[in-house]
């Protein structure tokens, strides 16, 4: 299969965008374009099996290896493994969702629309690149069109939180390219030069000094896209102000870069480092655990109490990647591919909410499951899936973490995972509550009684989202095999570090 | 023997050729149509620039004063490029101005200036070429010859260049005392790096800051640009910075190649400074112009990292980052030109709203921003990845970190400037305004400026030929 189709289909998408008169025009574009791109997923996935299957062990499928800056040793190099090809799921499962759900945007649609789609491409760019400069390129590539979203559809305090999102973003890409940087000039290829090839910069032995002075560079630059505490204060305002399908988005997928980005770059390329580092990452992440649950329950906006939430869950991602076992990090995968699309249902739930009731203080609403019982169900179904009932997404993927964990022998590990297992019982206080306030109850206002529930294309991307957490949930091994492999492979590069030192 | 002139100073004769022809326009008792005229000149340029990329040889002239190869032609189709665009987007303001062959005449000089100076091969060529192109800049600078303050921008912009000249003239005749000779490729064997000879680097290179504005060299700067009409200003953020750029980093790189320890911290100095201080003035700014006075001074210190990287990476990387600069400020010139000479305004705030009644030129604008604050998929992110690479890369402070130390500093302040170029985003996408700028009319020349500036931004990124082609000259 060619990769570089991931990217054309979106790239075409937006190139008839431009040529779009009229709202119709636009959203039927954009919906056609999107759900392409979601069939196109769905090929990619049946063709990796269908590889693997037939004995392929290469590490990476479908590589494509093109010279892009010959004199700097830049190559349009991409490919994909199974962590990617759940990545790539996600993705396209979201864009398809958050496209549905705007379906209403109607002033500037096009700029809407185009944005949004744009956003995608740096998200499959972001996870087919095997280069350390076409994923560089694609991460920043996917920061202003958050900014330009959250500015102009935004609500609340949108300029400000837009600001800040851009500006922390940014700065994390910075921390970035001064870990690539050093990668770079530290790496020396066969012939005498310098390589940016993640595929060859694996096989090298980075120097330990080097990677411990520029692993936190690249721990900490993705780390700032996947929430590490303490630079976190960018999602609780950047989400809220966002308008629904980019809330989607951003803690749907950008927060899974920098995830993948930690795995990828920081933890794959510079693993004695990350060995030596894990204890700070697991401390920051258990804080990151703790601090969101208690700061959700005292949120009373719907999407501060996502938003918060997701900087509970998202430290999970981390604290798997820092544990370092096969387990744990196959875990912190599935935990990345269940919260994206569990926060997206919910934000997309909340945005449903918010459209027909003009509020998103608990306080305001109550007994919502009598009028717009569809949007109410979907929403108790995303808040079980958040406290992690078994059956659904967040239970395998949680467990899968906190087994990982447990594989460690040592007590320091042990504590972690009780810690960051406690935060479990904080997440089911704020999750009832909420369920109980806003869900259930007596109708909180007679205006309620207007609301009309969800729509075709609404009840379509709700659909498929739920689709997407109780297939995970039931049947938890087809995504434990498509990861599993590859984390093995990160493990392995891992514990051969370990013995050459 | 003339058939070489011809030929080796065929970009110089070319344009000497036009300074000709507008001469002679002015001598007949004809009025011209004002609009002709314009569209005129600027066909002579077009065949200027597409005159430039053709037959093409190296060699010297003069004694060796005056040398030439395919990079310095490269750098001087950069400049032609670069020219034609400023013309193009000054057809609104020229218009209705009564002595346009004028303009074109001292614009063509400095033009003229500046070919020699990227040409030479020895200082005293170097210092003819510098003062042919500024002191003709000072006349444009006040050409808006109603304005008070185009007249004290113009005041300023001579004192400050003749206190830079003499800087730099006292640093050339003590390089002659300790060396003896101007040529370059002598000077770089002869010179040492003794104390005297330090001293007068930094006299040398104190006379470049002042025409590059760095800082601390870089007060004239603001008021000259706010001051000048917006063309003129553009011109000399971009073009004149440009051609100083690009000598600059030949003499470096030619001549001071046995002194790299003492420019690399000189430039590791100004570099921090011109940037952060750039920036931070940069933040305050209410004035569009001045706001991209100041930007333009945060953008030196970025290309000044590059040339700390001391390797054909970094000295490839300071001329494509200048080529897309072309295009990226002068995209952002154009529009703020345009509006200035529809509706004569300038500052941050009327821009609120602008998004509303010019869809086409808010676009223009934001992306050209895009490009100079280093987003991707414009080709500034792949300029200023290459010049902080390049600067990461020198194999100067091997062992020592500096380098890195260095480019941490650009990229906290990547941070900074990127906040700045979102608040024009942000006023012109978000923020209310009753009173908008209404629909500002384009005419062909601007729309063909425009149209060159947005194909170049996205272009030159992604086809990496044209950095493969400036990196294979440069080697």
């Amino acid at each position: 299969m060619n990769l570089s189709l991931l990217l054309l289909v979106p790239l075409i998408t937006l190139t008839a965008l431009l040529f779009c008169k009229g709202l119709k025009q636009v959203r039927s574009i954009s919906l056609f374009g999107s759900a392409v791109q979601f069939v196109l997923s769905f090929v990619l996935l049946y063709w990796y099996w269908k590889e693997r299957a037939s004995g392929n062990n290469a590490a990476f499928l479908f590589e494509e290896n093109y010279v892009w800056y010959a004199p700097l040793h830049i190559n349009y190099h991409i490919g994909v493994d199974g962590i990617s090809v759940a990545m790539i799921l996600l993705t396209s499962f979201v864009v398809l969702a958050g496209v549905l759900v705007s379906w209403k945007v109607e002033t500037l649609s096009k700029e809407f629309f185009f944005l949004l789609l744009f956003l995608g491409v740096g998200a499959y760019g972001f996870f087919i690149s095997l280069d350390l400069f076409t994923l560089f390129f694609f991460l920043e590539l996917s920061v202003i069109p958050k900014y330009l979203l959250i500015g102009i559809w935004g609500s609340g305090k949108k300029e400000y939180s837009a600001m800040k999102l851009a500006l922390m973003l940014m700065g994390g890409s910075g921390f970035v390219f001064i870990g690539l940087a050093g990668l770079f000039f530290n790496t020396n290829t066969v012939d005498g030069t310098h390589t940016f090839d993640i595929l060859q910069i694996a096989q090298m032995h980075i120097p330990l000094e080097v990677q411990q002075i520029f692993f936190p560079f690249a721990f900490v630059g993705f780390g700032v896209f996947g929430a590490l505490f303490p630079f976190h204060t960018w999602v609780p305002d950047g989400h809220s102000s966002a308008p629904t399908a980019a809330s989607m988005f951003l803690a749907g997928i950008s927060m899974k870069l920098g995830g993948y980005g930690c795995l990828r770059v920081a933890t794959f390329l510079m693993p004695d480092a990350a060995q030596q580092y894990s204890w700070i990452i697991i401390i920051l992440s258990c804080i990151a655990i703790l601090y969101g649950a208690f700061a959700t329950m005292m949120q009373t906006d719907l999407k501060y109490i996502n938003a918060y939430s997701s900087v509970s869950h998202c430290g999970f991602v981390l604290l798997g990647i820092g544990i370092l076992t096969k387990t744990a990090i196959a875990g912190a995968v599935m935990q990345m591919v269940s919260h994206g699309l569990m926060t997206a249902l919910f934000f997309a739930a909340i945005g449903m909410i918010y459209d027909r009731t003009h509020t998103r203080q608990m306080a305001q609403l109550g007994g919502l499951l009598k009028v717009m019982p569809f949007i109410s169900t979907v929403f108790v179904i995303v808040a079980l899936c958040s406290l992690g009932l078994p059956g659904l997404s967040g239970f395998v993927a949680e467990v899968t973490i906190f087994m990982g964990s447990w594989e460690r022998a040592d007590a320091f590990y042990k504590v972690a995972t009780i810690v960051a297992c406690a935060s479990i019982v904080v997440t089911a206080v704020y999750i009832l509550r909420v369920v109980g306030k806003a869900i259930m109850g007596p109708l909180a206002s007679k205006e309620f009684n207007l609301i009309k529930d969800a729509g075709w294309h609404e009840k379509l991307a709700t659909g498929l989202l739920v689709v997407a957490i109780v297939a995970i949930g039931v049947a938890p091994f087809w995504l434990n095999n498509l990861i599993g492999p590859d984390a093995d492979l990160i493990m392995k590069n891992i514990s051969n570090g370990m013995v050459i030192k | 023997m003339w058939s070489d002139y011809l030929h080796l100073m065929k970009m110089e004769m070319t344009l000497i050729v036009i300074l000709f022809i507008l001469l002679f326009l002015k001598l007949g008792k004809k009025e011209w149509d004002a609009g002709k005229l314009l569209h005129f000149i600027n066909i002579l340029l077009v065949i200027n620039l597409i005159f430039g990329f053709f037959y093409n040889t190296e060699g010297s002239l003069f004694g060796n004063m005056f040398r030439t190869n395919h990079l310095l032609a490269l750098e001087k189709n950069i400049l032609n490029l670069g020219t034609l665009i400023v013309s193009l987007q000054s057809f609104h303001w020229l218009k209705d101005h009564k002595h346009i062959p004028e303009f074109y005449m001292l614009l063509l000089s400095t033009l003229l200036g500046m070919f020699f100076m990227i040409s030479s091969n020895n200082l005293l060529m170097f210092y003819l070429g510098l003062e042919l192109s500024t002191i003709p800049l000072a006349a444009l600078a006040n050409f808006d010859l109603e304005k008070k303050i185009s007249s004290e921008a113009a005041m300023k912009f001579i004192l400050s260049s003749a206190f830079s000249s003499g800087l730099l003239l006292f640093g050339i005749s003590m390089i002659y005392g300790t060396t003896g000779t101007l040529n370059y490729h002598e000077l770089s064997q002869q010179l040492t790096g003794s104390p005297l000879q330090i001293l007068s680097f930094v006299m040398f290179a104190a006379g470049f800051g002042f025409k590059f504005s760095a800082i601390p060299f870089h007060l004239w700067t603001a008021d000259v640009y706010e001051g000048s009409p917006v063309a003129v200003a553009s011109y000399l953020s971009v073009i004149s910075k440009g051609a100083i750029l690009f000598v600059f980093v030949s003499v470096l790189y030619q001549v001071f190649e046995n002194m790299t320890t003492v420019w690399y911290n000189l430039l590791f100095l100004l570099s921090v400074f011109t940037m952060t201080i750039g920036n931070l003035f940069a933040l305050r700014q209410q004035n569009m112009k001045r706001f991209l006075a100041f930007s333009s001074i945060a953008q030196v210190g970025f290309i000044l990292i590059g040339i700390t990287g001391q390797s054909s990476e970094g000295s490839a990387a300071v001329i494509y980052f200048i080529l897309i600069y072309v295009f990226s400020n002068l995209g952002a010139f154009g529009v703020v030109s345009l509006v200035s000479a529809a509706t004569g305004r300038e500052t941050v705030n009327d821009y609120k709203g602008f998004y509303k009644n010019n869809k086409t030129l808010t676009w223009v604008l934001a992306i050209s921003l895009f490009s100079l604050a280093g987003i991707p998929p414009t080709a500034g992110f792949f300029g200023k990845f290459f010049l902080l690479l390049a600067g990461a890369g020198t194999t100067h402070t091997t062992g020592g970190h500096a380098n890195y130390i260095l480019i941490t500093i650009a990229v906290l302040n990547l941070i900074i400037s990127l906040y700045y170029y979102l608040r024009i985003i942000r006023a012109m996408f978000m923020d209310n305004n009753n009173n908008p700028i209404e629909k500002v009319k384009a005419t062909l020349s601007p729309n063909i400026s425009f149209v060159i500036c947005i194909v170049g931004i996205i272009v030159t990124g992604f086809a990496s030929g044209a950095y493969d082609f400036i990196y294979s000259l440069v080697k």
